[in-house]
């Protein structure tokens, strides 16, 4: 029997980049297939162009055996592939049974939408597959987990048989992911495929029962999860060993630098973002605050850096209240911010590098003399820094723009590190970004640790928060649930709190003790 | 983990809740503020004894409907009180979805307080003021609807006010040269569709910023048509292009016979019918067809719409091209449905004040008739100014309709929804 999917020869240039290059795929009936590779590797490219988004510049697609001209999503939907998008591709005002239908409508005469039997067609569905989806919520009311589910309803509705998923856990808590994965699996006993995107080498071997890594455009390999292990996929996946544990010593805190105390933020609806949070970072520790996206982090970390008014509580950082200051002069305090969105907030991208790097000194000495700035002190000082920050750049005079997202996030680092500070909160600060670069970032956060700076780290990646956080401290809805030891902690223990389940300690110590017991083994 | 969602959710709607708890305690306060307003500036102002009389008839005679004469100080007093009670039920229960509704109540009451303030002692023409409400908020609700053809669709139209201009001299020239009102009408219509479809190959084909395509459309509307009327039309030996002709009055039977009710509703040019037809029509077309969900996913979320298989740039094209022709026929009114001839600028911003009465009605149609008939109201008011003895002057009175607005928009009583996408070009790749 032909394969479900086959592609032959996929190529994709756009301007400057190879994004793929005669990539060979093929997917079995009933398997989920993980495609693995790097941020930027060309795995989602990929897909777009089985999706109809994009239009290859040569190769050829077969559905069951059938060559397929694809043209735009219909034709795709047609022949039965269906994507679920990294960004959900839902209208948050619409319910959930009118983003399900919208594109291929119940209608009665006339045009006139069947909103009942279209809702009880998505009850059938959820039914059969435990999606557990209510049709009659709006989009805009329900938990990001769910709204993933009606991404998947979308699909079983218009009968998709092969369904792409485009990063489907970056938003989910472990255990939603677990979740996930039991659905994946009642799909595939249904009879359908799955081609499962994704960069994090634990899902792939917990899931997919094959493996094809993409590397730079191209397929380096084909495997299974019992054929190989983590190391190896870790190596196929860069293109050299990869240390995946971060080498860090014990850390020794001091006093407490920064401190949060009954901390309260609205956010841009008015909505209580910050619901009394209240911690403290000594110098010389990490403290690293867990959650899911839009559990209050971004609203926090604007606050403490001053971008944000907060409504009630107090800040303090060395001892000085910066609750209601300025951001220039938290800054000149000593504090320095890596923010959660480095095109927007972080870098003016169409200055060049050099403007970039006195983007907080600019109006100091040697930048600027009284009204003047200085171009040739600014200029050196983003030579010196485009060198020992290793900002791959064929010019420190080229516009921020122009550099790739590791390298952007370089020339924060160099800037906020380049003067003496003693408080550093850093948002997401490998979000988006290749191994390369995220190695050289956590390595850059640990020293300056070491060096005794206290340092709040915000993530949403769960691995990041375990690898270099002294201190966990969870947030769910606004509120601060718990702060953790990370020797105490555990990815289950803290994937519960992420879910706002506060485990008992006996749970807790079932749950550690199952962590030590893997350790040994 | 199914305990994990459902606590989820109760959380999030928590935080919903006190975000609603707010606007509910804001909007009570704005009642009792209506209430207290009367109680201090409208009653201590009037004599006890001294009476209010209100004519019932637009022509102003009293053969069909009695004059209504009451008490001015008691009927104050009744709608204070009325007012302060809705407002503490507001503020401790809330009137949760007939929110909107009372809102209106609470308007029309306060605004019946003031005439009644206003009249004391005096007569007004009440039957004869909302007649013309009703009338000059045809135009505005008609631009209003454009407006949300557009939008809806993703592309703002700021451009209502040039169509309609450039429909109303279309339609003249033709219902004259042709010597048919039908003609006419069509052809301010096509104008406005090829308005339309010009602001949407601006807009959607060369991604021009839609705030500059509409202006540049409104100048040059303002100027074409201005050049070629006082060059041609308004001339002596071309007048023959400035007479089309007026559409008649249209006295629906039985219905235009009810007293008061009547003369204001079922006796007017077939303006007026059109106007109530449409606002049914687009409600109906928007919330319960495919057009309506298509078109409004292509405003909401165009990516969302393309990835279904929904062709978002034909979809923007037919919006706007929708939207010109309403505002084509909206233009008609001002030369066949209001004077008969064409005068320069003779919309006189009545497209923008369209605009307002769209995002005053939350982007939905009879939300927009509502703003249109206030905003028409106070149109009325400030006319009828000088016949009422109040200190105020009549550039006052036609200003409070746009203060309200702005206090609406400032956000008081909650932001409204416009669509998400809009006055972004989608691009595919």
């Amino acid at each position: 029997m032909a394969p479900v999917l086959e592609l032959r020869g996929i190529t994709k240039r756009f301007p400057g980049v190879l994004a793929n290059d005669h990539i060979d795929l093929t997917v079995e009936k009933g398997e989920i297939h993980a495609l693995l590779g790097e941020n930027g590797a060309g795995k989602t490219t990929l897909m777009n162009i089985l999706y109809g988004l994009y239009h290859p510049d040569e190769g050829e697609i077969f559905v069951n055996g059938q060559k397929l001209d694809v043209h735009s999503p219909i034709d795709a939907i047609k022949s039965g592939v269906g994507m679920v998008h990294q960004h959900f591709m839902l209208v948050p005002v619409f319910t959930v049974t009118e983003n399900v239908m919208l594109g291929e409508e119940y209608v009665k005469a006339g045009g006139v939408l069947d909103r009942t039997k279209a809702a009880n067609k998505i009850r059938e569905i959820s039914n059969i597959y435990k999606l557990d989806i209510n049709p009659d919520a709006y989009i805009s009311d329900i938990p990001v987990g769910m709204q993933q589910r009606v991404e998947i309803i979308k699909l079983l509705f218009r009968e998709a048989n092969i369904l792409i998923m485009d990063e489907p856990t970056a938003v989910l808590t472990p255990q939603e992911v677990e979740e996930l994965f039991k659905i994946m699996h009642t799909m595939i006993e249904q009879g359908k495929s799955i081609i499962f995107i994704t960069h994090k080498l634990g899902e792939v071997m917990d899931i997919a029962d094959r493996i094809t890594v993409i590397r730079g455009g191209k397929v380096v390999g084909s495997t299974t999860p019992a054929e190989s292990d983590l190391n190896d996929l870790a190596s196929m996946m860069v293109g050299r060993d990869v240390n995946l544990e971060v080498e860090k010593s014990e850390s020794v805190p001091g006093e407490v630098v920064f401190e949060v105390e009954n901390l309260k933020v609205l956010d841009s609806v008015g909505a209580l973002a910050v619901n009394d949070m209240s911690f403290k970072v000594h110098a010389g520790e990490v403290l690293g605050i867990a959650g899911v996206q839009g559990n209050g982090q971004t609203e926090l970390v604007r606050a403490i850096t001053g971008l944000l008014q907060a409504v009630d509580g107090d800040v303090r950082l060395c001892g000085h209240n910066i609750t209601h200051l300025s951001p220039r002069k938290i800054t000149e305090i000593g504090s320095a911010h890596i923010p959660e969105d480095r095109q927007k907030d972080g870098l003016v991208l169409g200055f060049p590098i050099t403007d970039n790097l006195v983007l907080n000194t600019y109006y100091l000495e040697p930048n600027s003399k009284s009204i003047w700035m200085d171009q040739k002190s600014i200029n050196e000082n983003g030579k010196k820094l485009v060198e020992s920050f290793d900002i791959r750049t064929p010019s420190p005079f080229v516009p921020a723009r122009n550099l790739s997202g590791g390298n952007q996030q370089k020339v924060i680092v160099a800037r906020e590190f380049s003067r003496p500070i003693k408080f550093l909160v850093a948002s997401q600060p490998t979000r988006g970004l290749d191994v390369g670069s995220i190695e050289f970032i956590h390595k850059r956060l640990i020293e300056k640790r070491d060096d005794g700076c206290a340092i709040l780290l915000v993530s949403t990646e769960l691995d990041e928060i375990m690898q270099l956080s002294d201190r966990i401290a969870v947030v769910y809805r606004g509120k601060l649930l718990d702060i953790l030891d990370a020797k105490n902690a555990t990815k289950e223990i803290v994937g519960l709190l992420m879910a706002g389940i506060i485990p008992s300690e006996e749970e807790k110590q079932k749950l550690l003790a199952k962590k030590k017991q893997i350790l040994i083994t | 983990m199914t305990t994990t969602t459902d606590a989820q959710i109760g959380q999030k709607s928590q935080g919903i809740l006190k975000l609603e708890r707010r606007r509910r305690i804001t909007m009570g306060i704005l009642f009792l503020a209506a209430a207290v307003f009367i109680w201090l500036v409208f009653a201590t102002d009037v004599e006890p004894g001294v009476e209010t009389r209100f004519m019932m008839n637009p022509g102003g005679g009293s053969a069909e409907a009695a004059d209504w004469v009451f008490p001015s100080l008691l009927y104050l007093n009744m709608i204070a009180g009325i007012l302060s009670l809705l407002g503490a039920f507001q503020i401790i229960r809330g009137f949760g979805k007939y929110t909107y509704g009372v809102l209106a109540l609470v308007a029309i009451l306060f605004i019946f307080g003031f005439l009644t303030w206003a009249t004391a002692g005096g007569q007004t023409n009440l039957a004869g003021l909302l007649r013309v409400m009703v009338v000059r908020a045809v135009p505005l609700t008609l631009g209003a609807m454009s407006g949300i053809l557009c939008e809806r669709g993703g592309i703002i139209n700021i451009a209502i006010e040039g169509m309609m201009l450039t429909s109303a001299f279309i339609s003249t020239v033709f219902a004259s040269l042709f010597n048919s009102l039908i003609v006419g009408l069509l052809a301010g219509i096509i104008a406005g569709g090829l308005m339309g479809l010009i602001h949407g190959w601006l807009s959607i084909k060369y991604k021009v910023n839609q705030i500059i395509s509409g202006t540049v459309i409104n100048i040059f509307a303002t100027g074409i048509t201005s050049y070629l009327s006082s060059r041609y039309i308004q001339k002596v030996e071309f007048q023959y292009l400035n007479e089309p002709g007026m559409f008649p009055q249209i006295n629906v039977p039985v219905l235009s016979k009810i007293p008061f009710i009547g003369p204001i509703l079922f006796s007017h040019n077939m303006y007026v019918f059109a106007m109530f037809f449409f606002v049914i029509l687009l409600t109906f077309m928007l919330f319960k067809t495919r057009w309506g969900l298509r078109l409004r996913s292509v405003g909401e979320h165009p990516k969302a719409a393309d990835t279904l298989g929904i062709n978002v740039h034909r979809t923007q094209y037919m919006a706007v091209i929708l939207g010109g022709m309403m505002a084509g026929f909206g233009g008609t009114y001002f030369s066949l449905g209001s004077s008969g001839r064409f005068d320069e600028v003779m919309t006189a911003g009545r497209g923008f004040i369209g605009l307002a009465a769209m995002i005053f009605g939350n982007w939905h149609p009879v939300g927009s008739m509502g703003a249109g008939l206030l905003f028409g109201f106070f149109d009325s008011l400030s006319a009828k100014a000088s016949l009422l003895q109040v200190p105020i002057p009549s550039e006052f009175i036609g200003m409070a309709p746009y203060l309200a607005t702005i206090i609406v928009l400032a956000g008081v009583i909650g932001r409204g929804h416009a669509p998400a996408a809009e006055g972004e070009p989608y691009e595919k790749e």
